[in-house]
């Protein structure tokens, strides 16, 4: 008997109970489907969060204040908060390949306007920090060097904000109120969507830095030059770890850190965000691999146990093919080949079902997909195989029957 | 060998010659359905010789004995066993399915064995759309379109009514009158006497061989019906 008559028969065989064969299948539909579907949505995130970072430069290096415990040390004036404005400048003017370094404050608050109000961030800057976040203005016009000089009681909104106070209506102008300080709206802010923390980028605030310390109850600290976080912007081509240690350097000096001492500041650079963007994610691939995985297991228990009834059900017609001179290896291969059709054809609606989800999901959630050409080989390869693997022992089962006895099975 | 070993046939000596119809004859457990197995070569004697053709084919092995089956030995059965989903012709096709002919040459053939059979016009019907007889000739003609030397038939008319009996069997008489080796097992003396050898089995021996005038079945001289 060849491939073809065998792939013949098997088909014959699975079309004459439609129902039982469809019933049958859906456990590798569904493991399929949900392998495509999970890596496409998977991919479109990781895409997605690769072009952020992408798009945001990977030269950039975060500084922050640090809450490490001073354990009794008496350290110097001017270091009860530990990061200033002048480390900026210093590190500017010390550490070769820095292009911009853009100190800020932030604070959550309640933002008013009019009748509305609503919880927002703000963030105390310079013109620098617009630049180095890469913000863009689409209406009015960001804060300028003149408004920090002179702590201009100047706003510019985030979308977010905006929709918010104002329905989508234009702002600039406008007042709004945080604590009892009313700024002046003077721009707003262009659209960034979701970072790579999944926070709304777009809900933000931006004052002048010496407005927010001047304005804002709770920012008077001892050290009026205090920030909470700097942006440090590097030059292109420069090395990133090498600045980072020289930083580091310069900022334990600064803050007269003894040998031995913690940091009383963090670092971090988008790559490392990056980089454990990545963990993460291939962490739900993990998880999604052994859903799939026990999935197919499933659906191959379920063929197994369908292939078993089918070779009892068959009994005489196994019988009469082995009277009649089929081989035991020609039964082996019809039992084993009808399986593996069972389970490649329940791939490729899976396969169907998984890419309809994926578009579905792409349309209705407006999530990031893209179907992976691998993750498809691989679901259907590895559904062949269960087809083989859970078809074999109904197969053998079935090549073994004794003609005589199944001729007169009833 | 447990200790239940049953000895189903002793000490049987046959002969059967080209050419001849042989009814076989006996109560159930008289061992006439172990000498049936034995022709038909699904089973192997633990003792003994079996010469098919001139070969002898009693020590051979399973593979070897599944292409005796195929190309030497056509089965016909009380109860058919035609795939219930397939047509005729492609019932009539399964031997040479397994015999590795080519597709084209198996739909003539199939087409002339039912032919042969009368049925050529049921070609595309499905066992279920066909009378007993019908399906019974359309086994006939399965068994015989890989042109065995030997023709095997158990009971072949123990399902039917008896006027389709008697047009089975003079299908029968009129393929042995072309040349066609043919053994019959039946309980039916009306049946073993269209045959003209009959073999009687008791308690695992032959008790008789008898040669005798065959009665010729009503409408053998007929066409094909």
């Amino acid at each position: 008997m060849n491939a073809l008559d065998a792939v013949r028969s098997a088909l014959d065989s699975l079309r004459a109970s439609p129902l039982r064969s469809a019933l049958t299948m859906l456990g590798i539909v569904i493991g399929v489907a949900a392998v495509i579907a999970m890596v496409a949505v998977g991919a479109g995130a990781r895409d997605q969060v690769l072009r952020q970072i992408a798009s945001l430069g990977t030269n950039l290096v975060m500084v922050g204040q640090g809450s490490v415990v001073r354990s009794g040390v008496k350290l110097g004036a001017g270091t009860a908060s530990s990061l200033t404005e002048d480390d900026g400048i210093a590190v500017l003017a010390e550490i070769p390949g820095v292009t911009v370094t853009a100190p800020s404050v932030r604070w959550g608050l309640q933002v008013v306007a009019g009748n509305q109000n609503w919880g927002s961030v703000l963030f105390g800057v310079t013109p620098d920090y617009m630049d180095a976040r890469d913000w863009s203005v689409v209406q009015g016009r960001g804060l300028s060097d003149e408004d920090v000089a002179q702590a201009n009681k100047v706003v510019v909104l985030g979308q977010t904000v905006v929709r918010n106070l104002f329905g989508g209506g234009d702002p600039v102008g406008e007042q709004v109120r945080v604590f009892s300080t009313p700024l002046t709206v003077v721009g707003v802010l262009g659209e960034k969507g979701q970072n790579t923390q999944g926070q709304d980028q777009d809900d933000v605030i931006l004052v002048p830095l010496s407005t927010a310390k001047r304005n804002i109850p709770g920012m008077a600290k001892s050290n009026p030059r205090f920030v909470h976080t700097m942006v440090v912007k590097l030059a292109d081509g420069t090395d990133q770890e090498e600045a980072q240690a020289q930083i580091r350097d310069l900022l334990r000096q600064r803050h007269r850190l003894i040998e031995g001492q913690d940091d009383d500041f963090w670092m971090r650079n988008l790559s490392e965000v990056a980089a454990t963007r990545d963990a993460s994610s291939r962490a739900l691939s993990f998880l999604l691999a052994a859903v799939a995985a026990v999935s197919l297991l499933v659906g191959g228990i379920g063929i197994m146990n369908i292939m078993l009834v089918s070779v009892t059900e068959r009994t005489r017609e196994i019988g009469l093919r082995l009277a009649i001179g089929a081989r035991r290896r020609d039964i082996l291969m019809q039992f084993l080949i009808e399986s593996t059709t069972l389970s490649l054809i329940g791939a490729a609606v899976g396969v169907l079902a998984g890419v309809g989800t994926a578009m579905v999901v792409a349309g209705l959630a407006g999530w990031p997909t893209l179907i992976r050409l691998d993750s498809v080989v691989l679901a259907v390869a590895v559904s062949g195989l269960v087809g083989v693997f859970f078809g074999l022992y109904p197969a053998r089962r079935a090549s073994r029957l004794n003609p005589i006895e199944a001729l007169r099975h009833e | 060998m447990g200790p239940h070993r049953v000895q189903a046939l002793d000490n049987v000596s046959v002969e059967v010659r080209r050419g001849e119809f042989v009814a076989v004859m006996g109560p159930s457990g008289s061992g006439k359905s172990t000498f049936m197995n034995l022709l038909g070569c699904l089973d192997r004697p633990d003792a003994g010789h079996y010469r098919l053709d001139g070969q002898e084919v009693g020590r051979l092995s399973s593979d070897a004995l599944a292409a005796v089956r195929n190309r030497r030995i056509g089965f016909v059965f009380q109860s058919f066993n035609l795939l219930p989903r397939q047509t005729a012709q492609a019932n009539v096709e399964l031997p040479m399915v397994y015999a590795g002919i080519p597709r084209a040459a198996r739909a003539a053939t199939a087409l002339k064995a039912l032919a042969a059979v009368g049925l050529d016009s049921r070609a595309h019907h499905r066992p279920t759309q066909l009378s007993g007889g019908q399906q019974q000739r359309v086994a006939i003609a399965r068994a015989l379109v890989n042109d065995p030397v030997l023709l095997l038939a158990d009971e072949p008319t123990g399902a039917l009514d008896s006027a389709t009996s008697l047009e089975i069997l003079a299908l029968f008489q009129r393929l042995n009158r072309a040349g066609l080796t043919i053994v019959l097992v039946t309980h039916e003396p009306d049946v073993a006497r269209f045959a003209g050898r009959v073999l009687s089995f008791r308690d695992g021996r032959l008790v008789d061989d008898r040669h005798q005038v065959p009665e010729e079945a009503p409408g053998l001289r007929e066409a094909v019906p």
